[in-house]
C-alpha cells in the first residue's frame, strides 16, 4: 500500500472548545489506484488530504505514505518525502506568480536534484499543449492554462502519488473536462496513485474508488464502475 | 552544491520581478548608509587634516604663553632650549581707521622673529610678510581691508601711534578660528608695540614665545619636565599635540551631533529595513507555501529570500556608501568659514568600508527578524490561505537574532560615542520605547474590544474596528511609525537645545557695550560720556589683578608637588581678577555662608566671597584660608561666602569678591558695561571713547553676537541638511509601514464595495483607521521623544531642558497627515476601479 491511514483523528482547539474535524478515519490506497474523497462542505475532505500528504499533523492515529510513518518524520524529512514521491494539484492552481510556466514546472525536478530539468519540463509543457507558452508568467495565462501548467508540474517529478484538491473547481465545464482528460491520461501513462478531493461526483466516478465523508467520518468506501471496467 | 545553486537560481528568478517591491528596503539602506558614510568620512578627513597640519595649527613646535612677560625663572628655562624663538605680544584693542573715521575692535599682535615656522603667513603683496617685521607698519586681515575699502598705503591708528598699512593676509596663525571672527587680527613688528602705549596696568595682554626646536626633540616630554616650574610664574606651555587635541575638542560637540544625526538616519533605516521586509515576506507567503508543499525545506525557502535581501542589501549599501562619499564633499564647503584649516576632502576608505560592513551587518540582522518567519510558513497554506501558524513556542534563532540586534546596536553606539554608558542607555531607551509602543498597541486593542462604541455610525465603527480585527496592523504601524516619530522628534529637540543658548544671549535687556582697561582717573569722564548719550551704566567695577599664592595653609609650590590635590590647574594658575564691594551684583546670589562681610578696621581678617565654580575647582570650603600675591604683597584671606553667578546674564563676572576697605589703594583698572540703542550709537560712542582714551577697549557685543549667530546659523544649516536624511528615511519608513496596510485592507475594501458600500464610505472608513493610527503613533512617539530629549539634555549635553513646541507640532502634524494621505491614497484603487478589476489584479 502506498498510503495507509489508520484511526486518524484531527481536532482543533478554538478557545476553550475542541473541534473534531476528522474522527477515526481508516483507509488505504494501493499503488496506481485512483481514489476520490467526496462529501459536503465542512466534512473534512481538504483536511484529510493535507494530513495524507504530510502537510499537517494528526491529533491521533497514523498515516503512512510510501512506506514511511509521517508521524515519525520531522518537517524536513516530510519535505524530502514530498519532493521525491508526492505531486499536488490545487483548485486555485497555486503557481508561483514570479516564475514563468517553464520555471514553475522545473521546481520539483530541481528539488530532486535532477539534471537536464529544462528539457523534461519543456516536454511536459508540450504534452499539456503549452509548448509555445513556456516563458509566460501565470498572470499571462488563462485559468485552464494555469491548471495545465500545474498538472505538468505535478507530474514532472515523477511522483508515486498525486493529491488533487478540487482540480476543476475553478474552471468552466468545457475547460474542466479538458483538464480532467489530461489528468487521467498523464496519470495512466505515469502509473501514479491519484487521490482527488472533489464535490464533483461525475469526476469522482472516473476514479476507481470513492470514499464519502460526512461530519468528519467515513460513511462509505465503494468501488466505482470505472474500476470494474478497467 | 547543486542544491545551493538551485536556491541561488530560484532567488534570482523569484526576485527579478520583485525589485519594485524591494525599492523601499533599498532606499532605507541607501539613505541610512549615505548619512553614516558622509559623516564618518567628514570626521575622518577632519581628524586626518588636523593631524597632518598640526604643526601649522600652532606654527611652531611649542609655545609658552602667559599674561605677563616671562619672569627670570621662565627666561632662564627658555634660554636653555636649543631653538629659534619668536616673541608675540597680543591684546584686544581698538583701532581707529582715519580713512573711514571709524573705530574697530581688533586683535593686535606684535611679532618679533620669524614665526610662523610651520605653515605660511600668506600676504598680499608677498613682501609685506617680511616688511612689517622690520619697518613700522601693519598688515591686516583681508576681511578688514574689504570692510573699510582700505588699500596698501592707508593708515591705522593703534593707541597713540599711526601705522601705514603694508598689506593684508588671509590666515591668522595660532588662534582659534571662531574667536578670531569676533575681532580681526592685525600684525605689527614687535619693536613698535611700545609706541602705541596700549599696554597699561590692567590691560588684558598675552605674551607668547614660539619655538622651533632643533630635532630630534620631544616637546611633550620637555613640557612635562618644565611645566610645573613655569607654572609658578603663571606661564603655560602648549605643544603641537595639545593644540591638536584642542582643535579636535572644539569640534567634538558638532561631531557628536553629526554622529547623532548619522545614527538617527541609520536607526530609521533599520526600522525601514525591518518593516519593508516584513511587507515583502507577507506578500511572499503564498509562494513560500507552494515551495514548501513541493518539498522544499523551511530552511531552504528562508535561504532563497535571504539571498535576495542580501544581494539587494549589498547593492543598497554600495549605492549608499557612494552617495555618502559624494555628500561628504559638500560638508567642508558648508563649514569652510569656521574650520581652522582647509580640509582636503578625500575618499575616506576606512569610513566607506566601515559603512559597508556596518550596513551589511545591520541590514542582515534587521531583515533576518521578519525573514525568519519564512521557516515557519506551513505548506498547508496552499490548501487554506487564511491559516495562521501558531508561533507560541519560543524560537531560539529568533531570540538569538533579537539579541544580535541589541548587541550590535550597543557596540555601534559604543564605538560612535566612545562611551559604554551611552551605548547601554541608548539601547535600553530604544528597547523600552519599543516595549511601550507595543504595550500601547495592545492596550488600545483590548480597550476598543471591551468598550466598543456600538451606537456610533457605521463608517466610524468600521474604521475603529479595523484596529483590533484579525489581520489588524495596529501593532506594526504603531511600533514603526511611533519609533520613527520618536527618533526624529528627539533629533529636533536636541538640535533646538544646542541652538537655544545663543538666542538667550541676544535678548533685549542684555548689555551690548563693554569698556575695559579703564584707568581710575578716566572712569568719571567715561561715566559722563556714557550718561551724556542717555546710555545706562549697567555695571561699573574696579578690577585688581593678583595671583594665588597658597590655600588651606599650604603654599602653591607645596600644593603643586602634591599629586593627590583636588584643585584644578586652571583655577590654580589663572591670574585672579578680583573686585571689591559689599553688595551683590544683579546676576549674583549667595548660596553658602554669609554676605556681606565688610572689613571695619585694618586689624580685621579679610573675608572673601568666591564664585561657586571657582570654589569647586579649588576644592575649598567656607572658612578655608586663601593667600593672594598682590604686587608682591601677600594677602591672607578667608572664604566667608560662596556665590552662584547667572551665566546667561551678560556682565563682568568675578570669581573672587573682596570686601571694601582692602583693595582701594591697590593698582586697579575698571570695567564699564552699558547698552546702546542701536549700532550707529555704538559706533559714534566708540569713536568718542577711543578718541578720549586710546587705551580703553570698547567691545561691541552686538557685532560679536552677530558673528556668533552667523556661525550658528551655518551650523544649524548643516545640521538641518544632515537631518534631512533622517526625515527622508523617516518618510520611507512611514511609506513602507503603510504599504503593508495596503495589502491588508484592499480585499476587505473590495468586498465592502462589492456588497454595496459607496466610495465615500470606503474612503471614510480608511481615513478613520489611518487617522487614529497616525495620531496615536505620533502622540506616543512624541511623548517618548520628550522623555528621551530630557535625558539626553540632562545627562549627555548637561543643558537645561526646554522644548520648542513648534518643530514637534510640525513633526506630529506631518506624521498624522502623511499617514492619513498615504492611507487614503492606498485605497484609491479600490475606490476608483470596479471591484472585479481589483480582485482580478490582486489574485493574479
Amino acid at each position: 500500500m502506498i498510503l495507509e491511514v489508520n484511526r486518524l483523528t484531527k481536532s482543533y482547539r478554538s478557545g476553550s472548545n475542541e473541534l473534531t474535524v476528522l474522527s477515526d478515519i481508516t483507509f488505504s490506497a494501493a499503488e496506481k489506484e485512483t481514489l476520490s474523497i467526496v462529501g459536503p462542505s465542512g466534512s473534512g475532505k481538504t483536511t484529510l488530504l493535507g494530513l495524507c500528504a504530510g502537510l499537517d499533523h494528526t491529533t491521533s492515529g497514523t498515516v503512512s505514505l510510501c512506506g514511511q510513518a509521517l508521524g515519525e518524520l520531522d518537517e524536513d524529512a516530510r519535505a524530502a518525502l514530498r519532493s521525491q514521491h508526492v505531486g499536488f494539484i490545487f483548485q486555485d492552481f497555486q503557481l508561483i506568480p514570479t516564475l514563468t510556466a517553464l520555471e514553475n514546472v522545473t521546481i520539483p525536478l530541481e528539488l530532486q536534484g535532477q539534471s537536464d530539468v529544462q528539457h523534461t519540463a519543456r516536454e511536459l509543457l508540450t504534452r499539456v499543449g503549452l509548448g509555445d507558452r513556456t516563458h509566460h508568467y501565470p498572470s499571462e495565462l488563462s485559468g485552464g492554462e494555469q491548471q495545465r501548467v500545474s498538472i505538468a508540474r505535478a507530474f514532472s517529478g515523477r511522483p508515486k502519488i498525486l493529491f488533487a484538491d478540487e482540480p476543476t473547481g475553478n474552471l468552466d465545464d468545457e475547460t474542466g473536462a479538458q483538464v480532467e482528460k489530461l489528468l487521467f491520461e498523464l496519470n495512466q501513462e505515469a502509473g501514479t496513485t491519484l487521490i482527488i478531493v472533489t464535490h464533483d461526483l461525475e469526476l469522482a466516478n472516473k476514479t476507481d474508488r470513492i470514499i464519502r465523508l460526512k461530519g468528519g467520518r467515513v460513511v462509505t468506501d465503494t468501488l466505482t464502475n470505472a474500476s470494474t471496467s478497467r | 552544491m547543486n542544491r545551493f545553486a538551485f536556491l541561488l537560481r530560484t532567488a534570482w528568478r523569484d526576485g527579478r520581478r520583485n525589485i519594485g517591491k524591494l525599492f523601499l528596503f533599498m532606499s532605507s539602506i541607501i539613505l541610512g548608509i549615505a548619512a553614516l558614510v558622509a559623516i564618518n568620512s567628514f570626521n575622518d578627513n577632519l581628524t586626518r587634516d588636523i593631524d597632518r597640519e598640526a604643526a601649522a595649527l600652532l606654527g611652531a613646535d611649542l609655545v609658552v604663553t602667559g599674561s605677563r612677560p616671562a619672569g627670570p625663572l621662565t627666561l632662564a628655562t627658555l634660554d636653555s632650549l636649543p631653538a629659534e624663538r619668536s616673541t608675540e605680544v597680543e591684546l584686544l584693542s581698538m583701532a581707529f581707521i582715519p580713512k573711514a573715521n571709524e573705530s574697530q575692535f581688533v586683535r593686535l599682535r606684535a611679532l618679533e622673529g620669524d614665526f610662523p615656522y610651520y605653515g605660511e603667513l600668506v600676504t598680499d603683496p608677498p613682501e609685506a610678510n617680511m616688511l612689517f617685521r622690520k619697518e613700522k607698519g601693519v598688515i591686516i586681515e583681508k576681511g578688514l581691508m574689504l570692510q573699510y575699502e582700505l588699500q596698501v598705503g592707508d593708515s591705522l591708528r593703534l593707541g597713540t601711534s599711526v601705522f601705514p598699512i603694508l598689506g593684508s593676509f588671509e590666515n591668522a596663525f595660532a588662534s582659534a578660528a571662531i574667536s578670531s571672527t569676533f575681532a580681526p587680527t592685525v600684525y605689527i613688528g614687535g619693536s613698535h608695540m611700545d609706541s602705541t602705549r596700549l599696554i597699561q596696568p590692567g590691560s588684558l595682554v598675552n605674551y607668547s614665545y614660539y619655538f622651533k626646536v632643533q630635532q630630534p626633540f620631544d616637546a611633550d616630554q620637555w613640557e612635562e619636565e618644565k611645566s610645573t616650574r613655569l607654572r609658578t610664574e603663571s606661564m603655560r606651555i602648549e605643544t603641537v599635540s595639545e593644540r591638536q587635541e584642542d582643535v579636535t575638542e572644539a569640534f567634538s560637540q558638532l561631531n557628536y551631533f553629526l554622529n547623532l544625526v548619522g545614527l538617527v538616519a541609520l536607526l530609521l533605516g533599520c526600522i525601514g529595513v525591518a518593516s519593508s521586509i516584513f511587507i515583502y515576506v507577507k506578500t511572499k507567503i503564498p509562494s513560500i507555501a507552494i515551495f514548501r508543499c513541493l518539498g522544499m525545506k523551511g530552511r531552504e525557502a528562508f535561504l532563497i529570500y535571504l539571498f535576495q535581501v542580501l544581494a539587494l542589501g549589498l547593492v543598497g549599501v554600495l549605492i549608499g556608501a557612494g552617495l555618502g562619499a559624494f555628500v561628504q564633499m559638500l560638508l567642508p564647503e558648508l563649514l569652510s568659514d569656521f574650520l581652522p584649516l582647509t580640509i582636503n576632502m578625500q575618499i575616506s576608505w576606512p569610513s566607506i568600508f566601515q559603512g559597508i560592513g556596518l550596513g551589511l551587518l545591520i541590514t542582515s540582522l534587521f531583515a533576518l527578524l521578519p525573514l525568519l518567519a519564512i521557516r515557519k510558513v506551513s505548506p498547508l497554506r496552499t490548501l487554506r490561505a487564511t491559516l495562521e501558524e501558531s508561533g507560541k513556542r519560543i524560537d531560539l534563532v529568533q531570540a538569538a537574532v533579537s539579541a544580535g540586534i541589541v548587541l550590535s546596536l550597543f557596540v555601534f553606539l559604543w564605538l560612535l560615542t566612545g562611551e559604554v554608558e551611552v551605548g547601554f542607555f541608548f539601547v535600553l531607551g530604544l528597547t523600552i520605547s519599543f516595549a511601550v509602543l507595543f504595550g500601547v498597541a495592545q492596550l488600545i486593542m483590548w480597550f476598543l474590544k471591551k468598550y466598543f462604541p456600538r451606537q456610533w455610525n457605521f463608517v466610524f465603527r468600521q474604521g475603529l474596528a479595523n484596529l483590533f480585527r484579525p489581520n489588524n496592523q495596529t501593532r506594526t504601524l504603531l511600533v514603526s511609525i511611533g519609533l520613527g516619530t520618536a527618533v526624529l522628534t528627539t533629533l529636533f529637540i536636541v538640535q533646538g537645545l544646542l541652538l537655544r543658548n545663543v538666542e538667550a544671549m541676544d535678548a533685549g535687556e542684555q548689555p551690548n557695550v563693554f569698556l575695559f582697561g579703564i584707568e581710575s582717573n578716566q572712569i568719571d569722564t567715561l561715566i559722563s560720556i556714557t550718561e551724556g548719550r542717555g546710555m545706562p551704566i549697567m555695571q561699573q567695577m574696579p578690577i585688581v589683578t593678583m595671583r594665588l599664592e597658597g590655600w588651606q595653609g599650604r603654599s602653591k609650590a607645596d600644593w603643586l608637588q602634591d599629586t593627590t590635590r583636588k584643585a584644578r590647574n586652571w583655577a590654580i594658575h589663572r591670574e585672579t581678577r578680583a573686585t571689591y564691594r559689599d553688595y551683590l551684583d544683579a546676576n549674583e546670589e549667595v548660596i553658602e555662608g554669609e554676605f556681606p562681610h565688610p572689613r571695619e578696621s585694618p586689624e580685621d581678617s579679610i573675608f572673601i566671597s568666591l564664585a561657586d565654580a571657582f570654589a569647586e575647582a579649588m576644592a575649598v570650603e567656607i572658612g578655608d584660608e586663601m593667600v593672594f600675591d598682590l604686587q608682591g604683597v601677600p594677602l591672607t584671606t578667608y572664604v566667608r561666602s560662596i556665590r552662584k553667578i547667572d551665566n546667561a546674564n551678560m556682565r563682568a563676572r568675578f570669581l573672587v569678591l573682596f570686601p571694601s576697605g582692602v583693595l582701594e589703594g591697590a593698582p586697579q583698572f575698571h570695567v564699564l558695561v552699558s547698552k546702546a540703542p542701536d549700532r550707529e550709537m555704538i559706533a559714534s560712542y566708540r569713536g568718542e571713547v577711543v578718541k578720549a582714551f586710546p587705551n580703553v577697549s570698547v567691545l561691541d557685543l552686538s557685532t560679536i553676537l552677530q558673528s556668533v549667530n552667523e556661525i550658528l546659523n551655518k551650523i544649524s544649516y548643516i545640521l538641518q541638511f544632515m537631518a534631512l536624511f533622517s526625515i527622508v528615511t523617516g518618510i520611507i519608513v512611514l511609506l513602507s509601514s503603510l504599504l503593508l496596510s495596503k495589502y491588508q485592507r484592499i480585499k476587505e475594501s473590495v468586498l465592502l464595495r462589492t456588497i454595496g458600500a459607496s466610495r465615500r464610505q470606503i474612503r471614510w472608513i480608511n481615513a478613520t483607521e489611518y487617522l487614529l493610527l497616525g495620531g496615536l503613533a505620533a502622540l506616543v512617539g512624541v511623548m517618548i521623544s520628550l522623555i528621551a530629549g530630557f535625558l539626553i539634555a540632562r545627562f549627555q549635553f548637561e543643558l537645561d531642558y526646554t522644548v520648542k513646541w513648534l518643530p514637534i507640532l510640525i513633526v506630529f502634524t506631518a506624521v498624522v497627515l502623511i499617514t492619513l494621505l498615504i492611507g487614503v491614497f492606498n485605497s484609491r484603487e479600490v475606490v476608483n476601479k470596479p471591484p472585479l478589476a481589483v480582485l482580478r489584479k490582486e489574485v493574479g
